[in-house]
Parts: structure tokens; C-alpha cells; sequence
């Protein structure tokens, strides 16, 4: 998401090269990818234009709202997981509008110390979470384009929040679909990865099917979402096997959201096989 | 938060009978598969089903409590809204449910009172629930907005700190920085562009950028401002001049950048300006320096050429221009006798005469170097002006000069070229003032001299016959003809004269006056000597070999130069005797200065090839002037009278007596020193006939035979003719 809003107001194709200092325009007549998410996920935290491309993209594929909940879900449960292999660090790159069950809310739940670092690209959204952060000293809100590794490492909020000698979740959920294969999702992954320290983790859930697995529906409502907010790009489970590069899988490896560590037997039953995404978490080896 | 809900239900349970609870339980489990995936609610699977067998457990209660209320409905609705079940079909499967299931599960179905309890509470939660929602709905929607308006706020913020940053950098910048419309409208110009140019902004407001015109301006300032104003180009940058509000100029070096909107076309121009005034006069001062001479303020050499060249680089058909080139005579003797110093001042004088003397429109005074001046004069009349010229210097120099104490008297050369400008060149008119220059000096000094291309040419000619000549010996351009001399007495070829001819590849067959002067100057003289020698020798060979007794001595001519040569008598022997030719065989031809102007060597060397048996003429005798006393003592045999002499004897019926005087007393003369006589250039029947009976011994001329190549003596001795 952190990418979507950006390449959109630039249009896709055109690139209009905005100098650094030309802060973006904030136009609510233009869909936010954060806040099109936070409509599927029963929020509040939009506004017409978002929800007119929500709906419609519902139309065509009325499981989206389902799939984006499996994503929401995988978070809560690989946060979860993370907290009982005794991390107390996280950086949520592309952490989008603030929603029930956020990353703090979960960590925090466990251990009032536990640190996290929301990283958006989304203006809006960077705002809502630190009104809504305020007074909390162990969550800070970053705004950057998390393409950018170096820049979010060498900030002042990761700097103030994340001690990279001790283990560190990365998560990029639902994120990395929106970085094209020319943009190379491998190497910004790669830029995070050299900077932790061995036994650290990453997180990742990304839209995609196995070959010719996608359904017409689905072809259709991606068409939509490309057009009217951002492109989008699936992978299998072998290529998203290789954003793993440097990293063991946690058991079970790349495997469907909604497969990754379930919380009940019915859920995978429901929608395990032929969903369209895989979630996986790894562990950085020890060299 | 779901554990705070959890917490407080589970705090006031257990007023109802085991059945009513298992009940209760049952219906959860059912509401739980109902909702799951309606709403996403931050919980697991178990905690869901807890957190609804809480509210399920609150509405039993509520069902049963006297006096029976709707609140716990109310709070119901609101606790699914604050657990985020937030989507609608939750509300809607929950109502459909507790109507169609909770009674039966519970044990009371068809109970009239429980039923319209039921659906009391049934309202009170859609109520209830609606509220809750509507107001999370408000808040949420609140807190977006004001997320925006924040996030605008850090926008803004950002944007005004770049603004004023940039504002900051046009104002203060010290480069002068303006904006323009695309129709030329000035709209904004900085602090540094006002101080620049001496404007105000509200004054420089009025005008649009083309009144910034320059007369001075390059056609190219303007022509690329057209092409960037119609968005052909995106920038350029000139040197360019613009006039102050107080009158004064200003040079700078301009940028001029064109600024697109959204879709590509023009919207602004900037202009950034560079005061460079200051390295401008600077670049003119060293400009000034790199073309004057420091020494008499006059324009050097280069600034002197480049006006020449623009002189031939704007000529007209028939335009013309005259040249002066000036050099001081015997400058030398007074820098070396009394020092540079005074030789300067001398110079700069000089300098200021030539200065004073030639003045006006067209004319260029100019210090070369040295002691050389050039006056160029442009459009011209003809010659007689720049002869003037040269006239008006020359008497403005016969004043004697005054410096420290000496009262100096100078003069100078000079050479004049005047032409028209179309068929030469400025390199033609330098190099030609310069032989001029030349000319002047070599004829006496104190004088001017006039190009003349004839005498031009037979220099350049004398020039490339010389410069020529070592090669030509080389590539065999040279080759020997033969003239017969003959004895009057009976006709008979008694020997030859070989004489040199040049097949020059440009000039053609040249004859010995051509080059044998030039060839005494350059001294190559005595190889080409030495090769004639050699070639006249080996002829000589061949022809004793065919022709025994009967073969001719060879006659070669011997110049000045040559007979001075000290390897002389060496030479000559070895020809001889690589030739194996006796040396009766060989006679030698000098002049009288060559025999009788000479110290002793020569005369030795002589004496020594006449010891050796080589026979000694005096060629062209009775042209220069001879010791005839000395004549006596000289290794000499013959006596080869000029053809000069030969012209009074030349008619059938009449001759000179004083010719014929002159020839009878040179041949008695001869005779009495026991010398044989020559005479040359006989030419009729009539001339040989008189020489015979004035007594000559031998004659040579074009009568007998003209010269040739070596077959032609061979058929004479043959008697083929």
C-alpha cells in the first residue's frame, strides 16, 4: 500500500518526477489503496471515492472481502506466533490506515515494552496513526516509500524504536504484490535482510496463484484495481519462495494465507485450498 | 480490548439452571458459525465463540429478569460493534438466529411471554447495535478527516518551508533571476537583476523582455529566444549587453530556460544573468595589451594581420589596398654602439612619426618587430598613393633625432606593394612587401622600391633553377654537347668544344648563361664541373679509340670558381686517367679574369696541368683586360679570340677595317707568344675565308657546325657531310 498511493498520483506509465521537497497532493477524489483496504475490512476510515472502487471490485469478486480478511488474520496470528518465540521488535512496512487488532495492540497485549515502527507511504494514513499513537512511546509512525531500505533503516524512528542486534520481525503483509518484478521486490527484501541480525524474522503474505489457477472473477477485479487504484502483481509459491533468500522457512513454508498456522481446522477447510495468496515466515540463518 | 468484555461477563454468571445454561451454550455455538467471517473481528475461533457465549448468557438473563428491561439488548448490539463485528450481515444472521433458535434451544418454544420478551430485546440490540455502529461510523470518520487536514497541515507545512526556502534563494541569490509570461511580460525579477540593471521590479514590470533589446546584440540572441518561446528549444545561453536605467552598459552572460506546465507547453521563461562586466573590460584591457606593442603604443604584428585579413575577408570586386613595409637602415650600429635603451627610444620616434605622417580613415600603422614598420593602406588608387606615402615617411625621417645628448640621423627602406584585393591574398601582399623590402635595401638603402612582378619572377626563377640544380645533377638532367673547332688551313675537325646544357623539366633546354652564373654562386659549380669533365673525357676516349690520330682534343670550359678549387689538379688527373685519355687530349677553357686576376695558387695549378701535358686556352680573349706583359709567363697555348670581334668580318663584299685590324694584331700577337688563336662565332663563308688570311689558326662557329650531340662529331670525322 505504501507504494500504491504514490505510483498513482504520478499515473502509471508517466512518471512525473516530483522533487522531494513538493509534498504530494492529498486528493480524497482519488482511491487510497489504505483506505480501500480499511472499507473491505469493515472500517470507517474512508471516504466516497475509495469506497465506490471497493464496492465495485466486490461486485466481481465478492470473496475479496474474505481474502483481505485471511491477510488481516495471518497478521494477527504470525504476530502472535512471533510474540511466543519471544520477539519484542517489529517493523510493519506498509502498515496502512490503523484498524482493530494493529500490531501494537497485539504486542503490546502481551508485553507493554514490545516495540513497533509503522512505515506507510500514505500521508492519510501516517497521520491517523500518530494521532492515534500519541503518548505511546514504543510505537513511532515513519513516513517513507519502504522501496527505499536504506532510507527507512537510517531513520530517526526506526533509530528511537529498533535495536537490530536483537531479533527484529519484518513484516511486509499484503505488500509486496504492489512491487512490480522491474522494481525488484528481491533486492528491497535483500535490504532489509543484510541489516538484521541472525535469528531475526520476516513476515510475509502476498496475493497470487499457482500457474492458471487464477478464475476469470479474480482476472476481472484485478483488472479494476489495476485501472482504478494500483497494479498489482501475483506471484506463485515459488517465486515468493525466493524473497526468502537468506532466510529458513518456519514451518509449514510458503503455503495459502489461510493455511499458515490456523487457529482451527475449520478455517483452512473453508478457503485453504485455491485462495488466492500465500502467507510463509522466516528465520534468518545463522551464518 | 476483547479481554476487558471477557473479563466482566464473566464475573456475574450462574443465576440460571444448568438446563437454561447448556441451552444458552448451544445457541453460542450456533451464533459463533453463524457470524464467523461476517466481520473481522481480531480474535480466534475460540475467543469468538467465548465472547458470544458472554453476550448469549447476558440476553438469557435478560429474558427471565423481573422487571423484565430492554437494556441488556441495547448493550448487546453495542458490545458486537465494539468486538468489530462490524459488518452489517452480522447484525442481520444474529436477529434471523435468536428468532428462530434461541426459544427452542432454551426449552421454551411457542412461550407467548418469552416470545414477545424476545423480540423486545431482539429491537433493543438492532437498536442498540445501530447506535454503536453510527457512532464508530462517526468517529472513524472524524478521526480520517482529521488525519487529513493533518497530513494536509504537514503538507502545507513542508510546501511553505520549500517555498520560503526557495523564495529565500531567488531573492538573495546573487545571480539576477527573472520570470517573464511567455508573451514577454515581466512578472518578477530578484533583488540582484535590480541592483544589475538599476530598475525597480515595478519598473521592470512595465516592460516586456524585448525592450531589453541591444543594437549590440548577437542576431542569434534573438533568433534562439524565438525558437524557446515556441517551445523549440528548452534553454540557451548568450553573451549579451544590456542598457542600465543610468545609461551605462552592462554585459552578461545570459540563461535563458523555458518552464513547461502539466501538459508540455510553454508557461514561463527565467532568466538567470551573470554580471560579467567586470571580466569583459578586463578581457578588452588584455585584448588591447595581447595587440599593441608596449613599446611604441602602435598596433603588433597580429592585430596588424588580423585587420589585413579583414581587409581581404570584406573585399569588393574591385577594391584596393596598398602596403608600406618599413625597415630602419643600420638600426643595429646604434642599439649595439649605444644601447638598447636608446635604440628603444630611438623606436618609439620613430613610432610616433610614422604615427603623425600617416593618419586617417583606412590607414594602419603597425610595429612589426625589431626595427620593421608596416603601413597598410586600405582602397587605394593606384601605386602613386602609397608612393606618396612612402615619400611623406621618408622626409618625416630625415630630421635628426634627439636622444640623450646624441643627435641621431635615421633612414629607412622601404618596400611598396599596391594591388587590387581580388586574385591575391594577404600571405601574397606580406610576402611581396617583403622582397620589395628587399629590393630597396640591396639597391642602396635610404630609398622605397616598387614590387615589379617581372623582376619578381626572374628572382623566383633564378631562386627554383638554383634550389633545383643538386637534384637535377643527380636525376642526370644535365648532358654535353659538342662544337667542332676546326683548322682554317684545311678544314679539318681538329678538336671540340663541350659545352653544358640543362633539360630542365619545367623551363626546358636551358643554355649555359641560364645557370652556370647561379651554379658559380651556390658552388655547385665544381661537381658540375667535375661531371662535364668527366663526360667530355670519356668522349674524347672513345673517339681516339675509333678514330686514332684523326680523334679531336676535347676544349672544357674552366670556371672561376673551379680553377680555384684546390682538389683541381687532382681531379683532372684522375678523370685522365680513369679515362685513359692522353692529356694532350684535354684543353681547358678560362677567362682572362679567371687567368689573370688570380693570386699564385691557381697559377700554379695551371702550370702544374700544363706540365702534365694539358693544353691551357684563354677563352672570350680581348673582352676583359689582360696583362699582356704577364701574358708572356703564363702556361698558356691558345688564344680563343671573342666573337665580338668576329661581327666586322661577317659581310660578303665589305668588312671593318678596325675589326679587322683588331684581329690581325691579336693573332700576331698570339703568334709572337708562340700561342695558337681561335677565332669563335664564325658564322659566313666570308669570315672564314678573312680569318684565314689574317692568319687565325682555327675556327669555331655555326659556318662549321653548330653544337651537338657526340654522333654529329662522329659523322664529321667520318666525312659523312
Amino acid at each position: 500500500m505504501h507504494d500504491g498511493l504514490e505510483r498513482f498520483e504520478r499515473g502509471w506509465g508517466e512518471r512525473v518526477e516530483r522533487p522531494n521537497w513538493a509534498p504530494a497532493d492529498i486528493d480524497l477524489e482519488r482511491p487510497s489503496v489504505a483506505r480501500v483496504y480499511d472499507y473491505w475490512l469493515g472500517g470507517a476510515h474512508n471516504f466516497a471515492a475509495d469506497r465506490a472502487v471497493a464496492q465495485k471490485t466486490l461486485e466481481t469478486m465478492p470473496e475479496l472481502r474474505g481474502v483481505v480478511l485471511n491477510h488481516r488474520a495471518f497478521l494477527r496470528r504470525v504476530v502472535r506466533h512471533l510474540l511466543g518465540r519471544g520477539v519484542r521488535q517489529f517493523l510493519d512496512l506498509g502498515s496502512g490506515i490503523p484498524t482493530v487488532g494493529n500490531v501494537h495492540e497485539i504486542v503490546q497485549a502481551t508485553d507493554p515494552e514490545g516495540r513497533v515502527v509503522y512505515v506507510d507511504l500514505d500521508p492519510v494514513a501516517v497521520a491517523h496513526s500518530r494521532s492515534l499513537l500519541a503518548g505511546n512511546d514504543h510505537v513511532s509512525v515513519l513516513h517513507a516509500d519502504v522501496r527505499d531500505w536504506a532510507g527507512v533503516l537510517a531513520s530517526d524512528e526506526v533509530d528511537k524504536q529498533l535495536d537490530f542486534d536483537e531479533p527484529v520481525a519484518v513484516l511486509m503483509i499484503a505488500l509486496l504484490h504492489f512491487v512490480s518484478d522491474e522494481e525488484d521486490p528481491w533486492d528491497v527484501v535483500g535490504g532489509y535482510r543484510d541489516h538484521l541480525s541472525p535469528g531475526s524474522f520476516l513476515a510475509i503474505s502476498h496475493a497470487g496463484y499457482e500457474a492458471d489457477e487464477e478464475t476469470e472473477a479474480s482476472r476481472q477485479a484485478r483488472k479494476i484495481y489495476n485501472r482504478d487504484v494500483t497494479q498489482m502483481t501475483f506471484r506463485d509459491a515459488t517465486e515468493i519462495r525466493r524473497l526468502f533468500d537468506g532466510f529458513e522457512l518456519v514451518d509449514p513454508g510458503v503455503v495459502r494465507v489461510p493455511a499458515w498456522h490456523p487457529e482451527s481446522p475449520a478455517d483452512v477447510e473453508e478457503s485453504g485450498r485455491g485462495f488466492p495468496g500465500f502467507a510463509a515466515l522466516g528465520r534468518k540463518a545463522w551464518r | 480490548m476483547t479481554d476487558r468484555v471477557d473479563q466482566r461477563v464473566r464475573e456475574d454468571r450462574s443465576p440460571l439452571s444448568p438446563a437454561v445454561l447448556a441451552g444458552a451454550q448451544s445457541f453460542a455455538r450456533s451464533w459463533a458459525t453463524a457470524v464467523i467471517g461476517s466481520s473481522y473481528v481480531p480474535m480466534t475461533r475460540a475467543e469468538v465463540a467465548q465472547h458470544l457465549q458472554d453476550l448469549t448468557e447476558l440476553l438469557v438473563e435478560a429474558l427471565f429478569a423481573s422487571p423484565f428491561r430492554t437494556a441488556p439488548g441495547h448493550e448487546i448490539g453495542s458490545r458486537l460493534v465494539d468486538a468489530h463485528f462490524t459488518g452489517t450481515d452480522t447484525l442481520g444472521r444474529t436477529v434471523q438466529l435468536l428468532g428462530d433458535d434461541l426459544l427452542v434451544e432454551l426449552g421454551f418454544p411457542g412461550d407467548a411471554r418469552l416470545t414477545s420478551r424476545l423480540t423486545a430485546l431482539q429491537g433493543a440490540l438492532a437498536a442498540g447495535y445501530a447506535r454503536a455502529l453510527r457512532e464508530r461510523t462517526l468517529a472513524e470518520q472524524e478521526a480520517i478527516r482529521a488525519a487529513v487536514l493533518d497530513a494536509r497541515d504537514q503538507a502545507e507545512s513542508m510546501l511553505r518551508a520549500s517555498e520560503a526556502r526557495f523564495r529565500a534563494m531567488f531573492t538573495e541569490a546573487a545571480i539576477g533571476i527573472g520570470i517573464a509570461a511567455i508573451d514577454g511580460r515581466i512578472l518578477d525579477v530578484n533583488q540582484a537583476l535590480q541592483d544589475m540593471l538599476g530598475f525597480s521590479v515595478e519598473e521592470m514590470r512595465q516592460y516586456n523582455v524585448r525592450d531589453l533589446m541591444h543594437p549590440e546584440d548577437a542576431g542569434s540572441v534573438w533568433r534562439l529566444y524565438d525558437q524557446l518561446i515556441a517551445g523549440e528549444c528548452d534553454h540557451y545561453r548568450a553573451e549579451k549587453r544590456f542598457h542600465r536605467a543610468d545609461g551605462e552598459q552592462v554585459w552578461t552572460h545570459l540563461t535563458l530556460s523555458l518552464v513547461r506546465d502539466d501538459h508540455g507547453e510553454p508557461q514561463y521563461q527565467v532568466a538567470m544573468i551573470e554580471d560579467v562586466t567586470d571580466r569583459h573590460l578586463l578581457q578588452n584591457r588584455l585584448r588591447y595589451q595581447a595587440l599593441h606593442d608596449p613599446l611604441t603604443g602602435l598596433p603588433n604584428r597580429a592585430l596588424f594581420l588580423e585587420r589585413l585579413g579583414r581587409v581581404f575577408s570584406n573585399r569588393a570586386r574591385h577594391v584596393r589596398a596598398g602596403l608600406c613595409y618599413l625597415d630602419l637602415d643600420g638600426f643595429k650600429v646604434i642599439n649595439d654602439s649605444l644601447g638598447h635603451d636608446t635604440g628603444d627610444q630611438l623606436l618609439v620616434e620613430v613610432g610616433r612619426r610614422l604615427d603623425h605622417s600617416v593618419s586617417g580613415e583606412g590607414k594602419l600603422v603597425a610595429r612589426m618587430g625589431g626595427d620593421e614598420f608596416v603601413i597598410l593602406v586600405e582602397g587605394s588608387s593606384g601605386e602613386q598613393d602609397i608612393v606618396d606615402v612612402a615619400d611623406r615617411v621618408l622626409t618625416e625621417l630625415e630630421a635628426p633625432i634627439r636622444i640623450a645628448g646624441h643627435e641621431l640621423s635615421v633612414s629607412a627602406s622601404i618596400g611598396i606593394v599596391e594591388r587590387q584585393l581580388s586574385g591575391t591574398t594577404s600571405a601574397d601582399l606580406m610576402r611581396d612587401a617583403d622582397i620589395t623590402l628587399y629590393w630597396a635595401k640591396a639597391d642602396g638603402k635610404a630609398r622605397w622600391a616598387l614590387y615589379d612582378p617581372e623582376r619578381n619572377a626572374r628572382e623566383v626563377a633564378r631562386f627554383t633553377l638554383s634550389a633545383t640544380m643538386p637534384r637535377a645533377l643527380e636525376r642526370g638532367e644535365f648532358y654535353v654537347e659538342y662544337q667542332p673547332l676546326v683548322r682554317l688551313e684545311d678544314s679539318k675537325v681538329i678538336g671540340v668544344e663541350a659545352l653544358v646544357r640543362w633539360q630542365h623539366p619545367e623551363f626546358g633546354r636551358l643554355a649555359p648563361d641560364r645557370f652556370i652564373e647561379l651554379a658559380e654562386e651556390t658552388g655547385l659549380i665544381v661537381p658540375l664541373g667535375r661531371w662535364v669533365l668527366r663526360k667530355a673525357c670519356e668522349e674524347a676516349r672513345r673517339w681516339l679509340e675509333e678514330f686514332g690520330d684523326a680523334a679531336p682534343f676535347v676544349s672544357v670550359n674552366l670556371a672561376v670558381r673551379q680553377s680555384r678549387d684546390p682538389e683541381l689538379v687532382r681531379d683532372v688527373k684522375q678523370i685522365l686517367d680513369e679515362c685513359a685519355l692522353p692529356p694532350h687530349h684535354l684543353q681547358l677553357e678560362l677567362t682572362e679574369s679567371a687567368i689573370m686576376g688570380t693570386a699564385d695558387e691557381p697559377l700554379e695549378a695551371l702550370r702544374a696541368l700544363c706540365d702534365m701535358g694539358v693544353r691551357i686556352a684563354i677563352d672570350d680573349f680581348g673582352t676583359g683586360y689582360s696583362n699582356l706583359a704577364y701574358l708572356k709567363h703564363l702556361p698558356v697555348h691558345e688564344l680563343k679570340i671573342a666573337g665580338s670581334f668576329m661581327e666586322g668580318l661577317r659581310a660578303e663584299n665589305e668588312e671593318d677595317p678596325v675589326d679587322a685590324q683588331i684581329v690581325a694584331t691579336l693573332v700576331q700577337l698570339a703568334h709572337a707568344l708562340s700561342l695558337g688563336v681561335t677565332a669563335e662565332g664564325v658564322e659566313t663563308p666570308a669570315q672564314a675565308a678573312r680569318l684565314l688570311r689574317l692568319g687565325c689558326d682555327t675556327g669555331q662557329g655555326w659556318f662549321f657546325a653548330r653544337p651537338g650531340p657526340p654522333e654529329n662529331i662522329d659523322s664529321l670525322l667520318r666525312g659523312d657531310l
